[in-house]
């Protein structure tokens, strides 16, 4: 993989000047090269134990980076456990995760913090076989001095699939970036996430979707809360390149901005150059109903409390379309929790 | 129970009550009728603290303790509830975990034990169940896409379940047909005793043949303009409020 301008090459090189900033189009709401000074010294590595957000067991822990993982499953029906786990200094960590012809994975994967200011970059290779299925849940809870940036590059093969729903409470800056090449070919992609934002944090969801080759489907929803001086990121792209006929892509991104000096950037962009197509996208910023906010604290139920609610329930509909039982739940509950947290 | 002593509001720097006085005693139903714009919708809104909802001037306290002063859900923990004449739609929250959440926030409040889930569950099917409201209905998200009836009997679910003690009932006859109207009544009426007080707010006498009043009041121009009993609401009917209305 090239790093180009990048958070990794960076902490590669020690070199601030090939960060990418708000001159480059793709990068000017999360601006690392006008942020980051210094690359601080690499993080010694150090052994972590426990099963992280998802509880699972035996887990890939990458902490510190410096190193690759590997998850290749020829078997079906797999759960893999990923850990990646932010230290003092800066680091850089990659995973491939290669889902063989047929099979049926999930990848559970969590971003955790145990220092402060820290820089890190991780890098997924993504690639689902044949008629293969890949369903990655993320959360991410970094430090709100942390910088992380996530960039997952996602191949598939024809009639595969792959379902992604990442949850965040953002960082200093976060990003997680999604890029896809779809084949078409009845191969489906759904991507997903949720923001709830607070404090001073930065949370970027950036993704890319390519249909190179006709017949396929790609279903996206957004949504997401910011509160204090928060600021949410989404820019999302779905490309369907000449030839790529009967595609049918939908994106849809949803935020509330739950205070005066919170912001919500967003970028939808539909670039089609096939003719027969079926692409939509919707985009809506708004507050919270404020006639449903008095309802529901006319029947008792105090303010901090009720915007929680209505605030957990607007963000539901993206774990509701979590298909994975168990970490549906898991991942409803961390919702709640850090709804809390911010309302 | 309630009083309500020389209380003028604004409403976007529009004055609207204009030194109203009531008084509501506990166990009594009260009426209030009048015409459109007359102050009855501000009146509740005054009265649970609604932003937007502005006290110029006077009191209203119940049992002695000063409402105003009281943030929307201090009011209800102390036992004011509307029965809105437009129900909100909570998409996203089933309704039996909306009122479930409710009555355990109002019990907090008032510094008693949570009601646990099954005790919670067997009454609200009990309460259904005396409403005619299927209890399949209180799993969905509350009031989202149900008829304007459905929506006042979900207000009086959640009024019997939070068991207020003084309730405020907002055209709750609008858009009912004369089947629903005589289960809401039915439910409202349940709910009459010594220890509570109610202050129905209508714009026709018919609900007033089924919630019978002990007095009823003409709100107009802001304040209070007549006082009666139940005739007073027949004549109303058949003579209009033009005698009120400047």
């Amino acid at each position: 993989m090239t790093l180009g301008m990048s958070l990794a090459r960076a902490i590669e090189t020690g070199d601030v000047t090939v960060l990418p900033g708000r001159r480059d189009e793709d990068w000017r709401w999360t601006d690392l090269r006008g942020l980051v000074r210094e690359i601080p010294t690499p993080a010694k590595r150090q052994p972590i134990s426990g099963g992280g957000q998802f509880g699972g067991s035996n887990p890939i822990v990458l902490a510190g980076g410096g190193f690759d993982g590997v998850i290749a499953d020829r078997s079906c029906g797999g759960e893999s456990f990923v850990r990646f786990v932010a230290l003092e200094g800066s680091q850089h960590a990659t995973l491939g995760v290669d889902i063989q012809e047929g099979a049926q994975c999930v990848l559970l994967e969590s971003h955790e913090a145990l220092a402060d200011g820290y820089l890190s970059a991780v890098d997924l290779d993504i690639n689902i076989g044949r008629g293969a299925s890949l369903t990655r849940i993320v959360l991410a809870d970094d430090a709100e001095s942390g910088v992380n940036v996530v960039t997952a590059t996602v191949t598939l093969a024809a009639g595969a699939s792959f379902a992604q729903t990442i949850l965040t409470t953002g960082a200093k800056r976060q990003r997680f970036e999604t890029r896809v090449t779809h084949p078409g070919q009845d191969a489906k992609v759904r991507l997903d996430g949720a923001y709830l934002i607070g404090d001073r944090r930065h949370a970027d969801f950036t993704t890319v979707v390519t249909h190179a080759g006709p017949g396929g489907a790609t279903t996206q929803l957004s949504k997401g809360a910011v509160g204090g001086q928060g600021r949410a990121v989404f820019q999302g792209r779905i490309v369907v390149e000449k030839g790529a006929d009967q595609t049918d892509a939908r994106m849809g991104h949803h935020a509330l901005i739950l205070s005066d000096r919170g912001e919500v950037d967003a970028k939808p962009e539909l670039l089609i150059h096939a003719d027969d197509v079926s692409c939509a996208h919707g985009n809506t910023v708004g507050n919270l109903n404020q006639d449903a906010l008095f309802y529901a604290r006319q029947r008792g139920i105090p303010e901090a409390q009720a915007k929680a609610m209505l605030t957990e329930a607007f963000v539901g509909e993206v774990v509701d379309r979590i298909e994975h039982e168990g970490a549906r739940e898991i991942c409803r509950a961390w919702v709640a929790e850090k709804l809390r947290g911010l309302a | 129970m309630l009083s309500i002593k020389n209380l003028s509001a604004t409403v976007a720097d529009k004055p609207i009550l204009k030194g109203l006085t009531l008084e509501v005693p506990a166990g009594e139903v009260h009426a209030i009728m009048g015409p459109n714009g007359a102050g009855k919708s501000t009146l509740s809104y005054v009265l649970t603290g609604r932003e937007g909802y502005v006290v110029t001037q006077g009191s209203a306290t119940l049992d002695g303790e000063d409402l105003l002063a009281l943030a929307p859900d201090e009011r209800a923990a102390r036992g004011v509830f509307l029965s809105f004449q437009y129900p909100l739609e909570i998409p996203g929250v089933p309704g039996l975990t909306f009122i479930r959440t409710a009555l355990n926030a109002q019990r907090k409040a008032r510094g008693e034990a949570e009601v646990s889930a099954p005790e919670f569950l067997k009454r609200a099917r009990e309460v259904a169940g005396s409403l005619k409201i299927d209890f399949e209905m209180l799993k969905r998200p509350l009031n989202v896409g149900f008829s304007g009836g459905e929506k006042k009997r979900m207000e009086i679910f959640q009024m019997a379940m939070l068991s207020p003690r003084f309730l405020i009932l907002d055209e709750t006859d609008s858009g009912l047909d004369i089947d629903a109207l005589k289960i809401v009544a039915e439910g409202v009426n349940a709910l009459r005793g010594p220890d509570r007080a109610m202050l129905v707010i209508t714009h026709y006498q018919r609900l007033l043949d089924y919630i019978k009043p002990d007095k009823v009041h003409v709100l107009a121009g802001g304040r209070i303009a007549a006082t009666g009993g139940p005739e007073l609401a027949h004549e109303l009917e058949a003579h209009g409020y033009d005698r009120w209305v400047a």
